[in-house]
């Protein structure tokens, strides 16, 4: 029995390192085909199997072809290509994919890449090899501080926007004491930070906090806890499915039902739909995009929605469609020579045009990187109010553009000149 | 001194008996793996699968056919136990005589192949699930805790359940059959009994243990691909503490372990997804066959 058990735990930990083995090979992108001067390549690197695949993955994909379609920079000559791999939320994967991209295949421009981490990498492979990086789906808002970059564009939203238009409207409401339940990796962490700044400036304090493991299954310990501490508001800095278990838990253990409100820092409408809106009725979020927010919006939307398999569109798959519209734009006006020679020039040409799509409506691209437009908060539908698929939203609030993201000033970034 | 240790035990006893629902679902799934690996000799990897399985078959029931809850109870084990059988005769039969590792890495690629259908199929950010109208509902009032009813019944249902597999294996016919067919295989066909199709059965119980499990999880936990792969390596090292193949062991350190969690939560909060690992390093150095194990 005893050399049974040793034979078996020698098995054991050879299936540990297996998914690594396994994840090197899945993460070879296809090989390239031969392009012309006249092509544009366009590499979608995001999570295609794992928890941030409904925010990004196959769908931020149909909105590239998209964006391309609407460009209509075919009908002047030029090809564009779309490649995609998933880079299955690790940087290491993330950053060899993007160089093999660049080095090997001939990829001009990154698009869209969840998860702070890897965001951060890639960041550094395309500024070092000169490509141009759209990021819509991470959330750090160091791409345009500390490690901002003239080769990227933060399109969608960041850490800084989403504690200050949730953050802040909830203490406005009364929620003036905050309990924090957070992920405790880079990207909680910061959300608690920029959300704590908000809620003590605006008068509030925060009587506590847990950190829990990235991909918990059980939240009722910690919301337990959270409503021992007596807070009125529980902050939850987490995201994807842990944001989706502490909702349900919180709905199962009647945490709201005595007067404790839920701000999640970070949802997405595809969280909602997971929830059911019994479950996540008059929670409250931010996203700078809706589909059904206007007409722009819905008539994208109905462009996009049969290539996106039964799945709507959030505001991370928006910016990977307008980030493109606007690049597609800039080689326009510059020509595919030399925005393929340069990245830098090509982000540069960018932040001169006034941006103008469908999904955001009229903005600009600040020098440190930063996209601007308006933002809003919702509140979740409840299911008497919602009159049919997907109608999960109301807008409680807009923050203005100049009012929304943080200043210039306070980031840090290289870029700008003070 | 005295009221810091009153509040302590106010902030712990809640957790304790949220430790005990955790330790619930351990109970039951590592209960099946002991099963699995007790009578076949194989170590399940697809569990978490499985697991998972049990909970998607829940949620199609409801949402395709329009069964609820308490038959899905019944039904979703059964229809993925029946999917037990089919592994268990097209593959994992023929690999008894071989090393535990082709098994172990059969059952771990057919994990990762449903997996991999399920998120195509549907998404990884998982399907809502609501708990039965009965045990809905506003909160039970403990006194020191609020506690919704249908974990509660979590508790019952995972302690009936494991007490009723106990008694299977230990104490009737069948019972001794299988642990007979255990120790000697060839005698015990000699006597009449049909080994192979016990395997086969024994494979799709304890398979169908898991499948229970995940409709139990279903309203609680969000039903997605990768919901069992994140339990699935803790109910290992569950297994590994009690003993392998130990049902009583399987069953007692589930809920144990449930417990050390809990606690760890409210004291170390970050360390609660190593806790039972460092307890796991501490028994195989201490007791290698595991707390129930026989060395």
């Amino acid at each position: 029995m005893a050399q049974d058990r040793r034979s078996l735990l020698k098995t054991a930990a050879a299936a540990a390192i297996a998914p690594a083995l396994g994840a090197g090979l899945a993460g070879l992108p296809g090989r390239a085909r031969a392009q012309g001067a006249n092509t544009l390549k366009i590499g979608v690197l995001n999570d295609q199997s794992g928890v941030y695949r409904e925010i990004s993955g196959p769908g931020s994909v149909a909105c590239v072809r998209q964006a391309i379609q609407d460009s209509g920079i075919a009908q002047r000559g030029v090809n564009v290509e779309v490649v995609f791999a998933d880079h299955q939320n690790k940087a290491d994967v993330g950053s060899t994919i993007a160089r093999q991209w660049i080095d090997r295949d001939g990829v001009d421009v990154i698009v869209d890449v969840p998860n702070s981490a890897v965001a951060l990498a890639v960041n550094a492979v395309v500024r070092e090899k000169n490509k141009a990086y759209f990021n819509s789906t991470g959330a750090t808002t160091d791409l345009t501080g500390a490690q901002c970059s003239p080769n990227t564009v933060h399109w969608t939203y960041d850490t800084y926007m989403l504690a200050k238009s949730t953050g802040g409207a909830m203490v406005k409401t009364g929620g003036d004491s905050w309990f924090f339940i957070t992920a405790d990796y880079a990207f909680g962490h910061a959300l608690e930070r920029d959300t704590t700044r908000f809620v003590q400036a605006a008068g509030g304090k925060v009587l506590g906090n847990v950190r829990h493991p990235l991909q918990s299954t059980d939240f009722s310990s910690y919301l337990l806890q959270a409503q021992q501490s007596r807070a009125k508001v529980i902050g939850l800095a987490n995201a994807g499915t842990d944001t989706i278990n502490s909702v349900k838990q919180a709905a199962e253990f009647g945490v709201t039902r005595r007067g404790t409100k839920i701000a999640v820092l970070l949802m997405f409408i595809n969280d909602v739909h997971s929830l059911g809106l019994k479950a996540a009725q008059g929670l409250v979020c931010t996203e700078s995009f809706y589909w059904d927010l206007n007409d722009r919006t819905r008539a994208f939307t109905g462009r996009v929605k049969g290539a996106m398999g039964g799945n709507y569109p959030a505001m991370s798959h928006a910016g990977c469609y307008a980030s493109v519209l606007h690049y597609l734009k800039a080689v326009g006006d510059m020509g595919v020579a030399a925005a393929k020679a340069s990245g830098a020039e090509a982000v540069a040409r960018m932040k001169a045009m006034p941006t103008d799509d469908d999904c955001f409506g009229q903005g600009r691209i600040r020098e440190d990187g930063r996209k601007l437009h308006p933002v809003y908060l919702f509140e979740v539908k409840s299911p008497e109010e919602s009159k049919g698929a997907w109608d999960y939203y109301k807008v409680l609030q807009t923050t203005p553009a100049d009012e929304a993201w943080r200043p210039l000033s306070e980031g840090g970034c290289s870029l700008v000149k003070s | 001194m005295l009221e810091e240790l009153l509040f302590q035990i106010e902030l712990g006893l809640p957790q304790i008996v949220l430790g005990l629902v955790n330790g619930a679902f351990y109970a039951l799934l590592s209960l099946g793996l002991a099963v699995i690996f007790g009578m076949l000799n194989v170590i399940n990897f697809a569990h978490g699968a499985q697991f998972m399985m049990g909970a998607f078959v829940a949620w199609m029931l409801l949402n395709w056919v329009g069964i609820g809850y308490w038959p899905a109870l019944v039904l979703s084990p059964l229809i993925v136990g029946a999917f037990g059988v089919l592994i268990e005769k097209t593959m994992i039969s023929r690999l008894y005589k071989l090393d535990h590792l082709y098994g172990l890495l059969l059952t771990f690629g057919l994990a990762l192949i449903i997996e991999g259908i399920f998120r195509n199929q549907f998404g990884s950010s998982g399907l809502p699930y609501a708990p039965p109208e009965a045990l809905g509902g506003p909160p039970v009032d403990l006194g020191f805790m609020f506690l919704p009813k249908y974990r509660l019944w979590v508790v019952v249902a995972a302690l009936g359940m494991s007490l009723a597999t106990w008694l299977v294996i230990e104490k009737t016919r069948l019972g001794a059959y299988l642990r007979a067919a255990t120790e000697n295989a060839a005698l015990v066909q000699a006597f009449g009994v049909n080994v192979p199709r016990m395997v086969t059965l024994t494979y799709a119980a304890g398979v169908g243990l898991a499948a229970f499990a995940g409709v139990l999880a279903a309203p609680i936990y969000s039903v997605n691909p990768q919901m069992g792969s994140s339990l699935i390596i803790v109910v290992f090292a569950v297994v590994v503490i009690g003993g392998m193949g130990s049902i009583l062991g399987s069953v007692v350190t589930g809920f144990g372990l449930g417990l050390v969690e809990g606690l760890t939560k409210v004291f170390y909060p970050e360390a609660s997804s190593t806790v039972i690992f460092v307890i796991m390093a501490i028994v195989l150095l201490a007791r290698p066959a595991g707390l129930f194990g026989r060395a």
